[in-house]
């Protein structure tokens, strides 16, 4: 192995890759079970975390950056004027083996630019997995990019290697799809997106049946789309969201904020990465998968954006106003998960805790309630400061101020929360 | 009354055997180690019992599940000065509530603060088994050096066990001054004064067994490469225009870069076998006097 070559392929292929958001690396339980090198234990670990804030799990990286399409967004594509490099399979099976014996990932998350046709790329992406779990007998997490049109056959082989596998879905609509990826349709990219959601329900089938039968991506199926690169609307994006989520089910869809890589062509125009934006996304994601939320709750027809000011739960709060105030004494489970302020574990454990005793504020403070936000929302037992009950009378534009500017402690908690779902 | 004990585990499931058995009173509970006199408060001793302990261990689950019951021992690997009492306030409570499940209490200020330790220590349990780094020693094994917040070898040994099954580990805590050796076969605890008869092998003690047992001691050939390649990768993963020292040091704070290989230094890492030559290990002091030299 010739360090200095490995350690600019490395720099470029790593470098390419970190665009692909996810690094995840949950959802499968794989034992240690022939005595080889590594498990999974169903809750990724975060090794490390990058200087931007995001955890890394993973060793992600492209197999190669050649790559036969020209998507605008991409860094890799064919008419951008970079270096192109590509990995051997014996090259990323020895990095990989190499860095999980030291502790540093989790595993790895192989993608790859598209050299040749999809079959050529999916079949060396597939050829890794392979050497990694027979050769090598490792049984860390491995999540391996799926390539758009590439056959049956591979995307099975996939699967029964892979931990996790993703098709990403690039845009939020199919008409920016065509302006900005000319070369790729949603018809391209959905169609291995049944395949694996077909394939991973009949493994399960039959696992249950015959125990030893063997099983396909564990930890499912993800996607990603870019936001900020085109005009859609974050309810259009949420309405996508949850439709993915039941069509394909899908364990995540990802958000990547549009991070400016090119200086003409029709992306010119964006000049910084949305992170708020993305981060208000994933509240939204988040409030559907755990609180019951309804894609169509989250935004109204009038104001199809998520404000960036406040979060969604808040947002949605102060627009039903009518349904407050939740009794924590009383009320049930899923209207107190309504309350913002209040998260799952709080939630629980007020549920828990009232079956004993009547829940004051004080109680609810120690039960990690956030009471800066939630005060206006719930009532509980014992008085009520007069100052609350003034501001609870507070009509909804009133509140918000008064929630933005006197509460210096929420904005910070808001601005510290950000990115912290990774 | 005051007892005090050894300081292990055993030795305080054995006091509160002790303190039940004479009536179950606790002023306070403390461990005793070596030069401490507590001259107003002469307690009773309590010597340590294994056979006591593990009855007490096991007699515990007749009062609460097995999850309180871990919550307890994460209580005494978090050193914490009212670690003992809690643990005894706990127990008391349980049994004077003849057995209720009291996880729930979150109002109780006991129940509480049994449940943060007990968080505290998993959350420092799971970044343990993210941040140890292991250097590979010319002898194939693997090791590294932590120093956690809280006692968490004991919680991390199986983690580890389980997950680097087929190769020689060592994981030692500079802070407390022992550590865990895997031999492919178990786990046994090594010190550096016992360092030697803990080696697998059984073999005679040699200087250089003990050393190699405890102290990262010459590095594998190609160690310095994989080094290296792991810190070209951490760089270029990050996302320059989404840089947040904030949020960086929110979730890796400072005090664990010392021993993160992708938090050192470049010039700080161990040299390149084919840059050996290379005096790329200057210190920076060096370095500074050099640069001011040639202005």
């Amino acid at each position: 192995m010739n360090a200095d070559r490995i350690q600019e392929k490395l720099a470029i292929l790593a470098d390419s890759a970190k665009y692909d958001i996810s690094c995840s690396s949950s959802g499968s339980k794989r034992k240690n079970a022939n005595g080889g090198l590594g498990n999974s234990e169903g809750n990724g670990i975060c090794h490390s975390f990058t200087e931007d804030g995001r955890c890394v799990s993973l060793l992600k990286i492209l197999l190669t950056n050649y790559c036969i399409y020209d998507c605008a967004y991409c860094v890799t594509r064919r008419s951008n004027d970079v270096q192109r490099v590509a990995f051997t399979v014996a090259e990323v099976v020895e990095l990989t083996m190499s860095f999980y014996r030291r502790n540093y990932i989790e595993g790895l998350f192989l993608s790859s630019g598209i050299f040749k046709d999809p079959d050529t790329t999916m079949e060396r992406l597939v050829r890794v997995a392979r050497e990694l779990r027979q050769n090598h007998k490792f049984n860390g997490y491995i999540h391996l990019k799926t390539i758009p049109g590439a056959s049956e056959e591979l995307i099975a082989e996939a699967g029964r290697w892979a931990d996790r596998l993703s098709v990403n879905i690039e845009l939020p609509s199919e008409a920016s799809l065509q302006s900005l990826a000319p070369e790729k349709t949603y018809h391209d990219i959905e169609l291995p997106m049944e395949l694996i959601r077909d394939q991973g329900a009949a493994a399960k089938e039959e696992s249950k049946i015959i125990k030893s039968a063997p099983r396909f991506a564990p930890a499912g199926q993800t996607t990603q789309l870019i936001v900020g690169a085109s005009p859609e609307t974050d309810q259009h994006i949420l309405t996508l969201t949850d439709k993915l989520y039941r069509d394909f089910s899908l364990k995540r869809v990802y958000f990547s904020g549009y991070v400016p890589i090119r200086e003409e062509g029709p992306l010119a125009d964006v000049v910084a990465p949305p992170t708020l934006r993305e981060h208000r996304l994933y509240q939204s994601d988040w409030l559907m998968r755990y609180y019951g939320f309804d894609a169509q709750e989250i935004t109204t027809p009038d104001a199809p954006n998520l404000p960036l000011d406040i979060d969604p739960k808040l947002a949605w709060g102060l627009r039903n106003r009518d349904l407050f105030p939740i009794d924590v004494n009383a009320d049930d489970y899923e209207l107190l998960l309504r309350v913002p302020g209040v998260g799952v574990r709080s939630a629980q454990r007020i549920v828990a805790a009232r079956r004993t005793q009547r829940l004051t504020m004080e109680h609810l403070k120690k039960l990690g309630v956030v009471l800066r936000r939630a005060r206006f929302f719930l009532v509980a037992d014992g008085p009520v400061p007069f100052a609350d009950r003034q501001l609870g009378e507070l009509d909804s534009v009133r509140l918000k101020h008064r929630l933005l500017t006197l509460d210096t402690g929420a904005r910070r908690a808001l601005k510290q929360s950000q990115l912290s779902l990774f | 009354m005051v007892y005090t004990y050894d300081g292990t585990f055993d030795g305080l499931l054995t006091t509160l055997r002790r303190i039940w058995q004479a009536g179950g009173e606790a002023i306070s509970i403390r461990p005793q180690t070596g030069a401490q006199h507590d001259l107003f408060a002469a307690g009773t001793h309590v010597t340590t019992d294994e056979v006591t302990a593990r009855a007490v261990w096991a007699n515990l689950l007749r009062w609460l599940p097995e999850q309180a019951r871990e919550t307890l021992y994460h209580v005494f690997l978090a050193e914490q000065p009212d670690s003992e009492s809690l643990i005894y306030r706990y127990v008391r409570r349980v049994i004077e509530q003849k057995g209720a499940d009291i996880r729930e209490q979150f109002t109780d200020d006991t129940v509480r603060r049994v449940l943060d330790l007990s968080r505290w220590l998993k959350r420092e349990k799971h970044r343990m088994e993210a941040f140890v780094r292991f250097e590979q020693t010319t002898a194939g094994l693997y090791h590294a050096t932590i120093e956690p917040d809280v006692n968490v070898l004991p919680l991390i040994a199986g983690h580890f066990a389980r997950r680097y099954a087929d190769q020689q580990w060592l994981i030692y805590d500079k802070r407390r001054r022992y550590g865990l050796r895997y031999d492919g076969r178990r786990v046994q605890v090594v010190r550096p004064e016992t360092a030697a008869p803990m080696l697998a092998s059984g073999e005679p003690e040699t200087r250089n067994q003990k050393r190699e047992a405890l102290l990262p001691a010459a590095l594998a050939e190609r160690e310095p490469t994989f080094q290296h390649l792991w810190l070209t990768y951490y760089t270029s993963a990050t996302i320059a225009a989404r840089r947040s020292p904030e949020r960086h040091r929110r979730h890796l704070p400072k005090r664990y870069w010392k021993h993160l290989t992708e938090k050192r230094p470049a010039h700080l890492l161990p040299t390149m076998a084919e840059q050996a030559a290379r005096p790329t290990t200057t210190p920076r002091k060096e370095q500074g006097r050099r640069a001011r030299e040639q202005k």
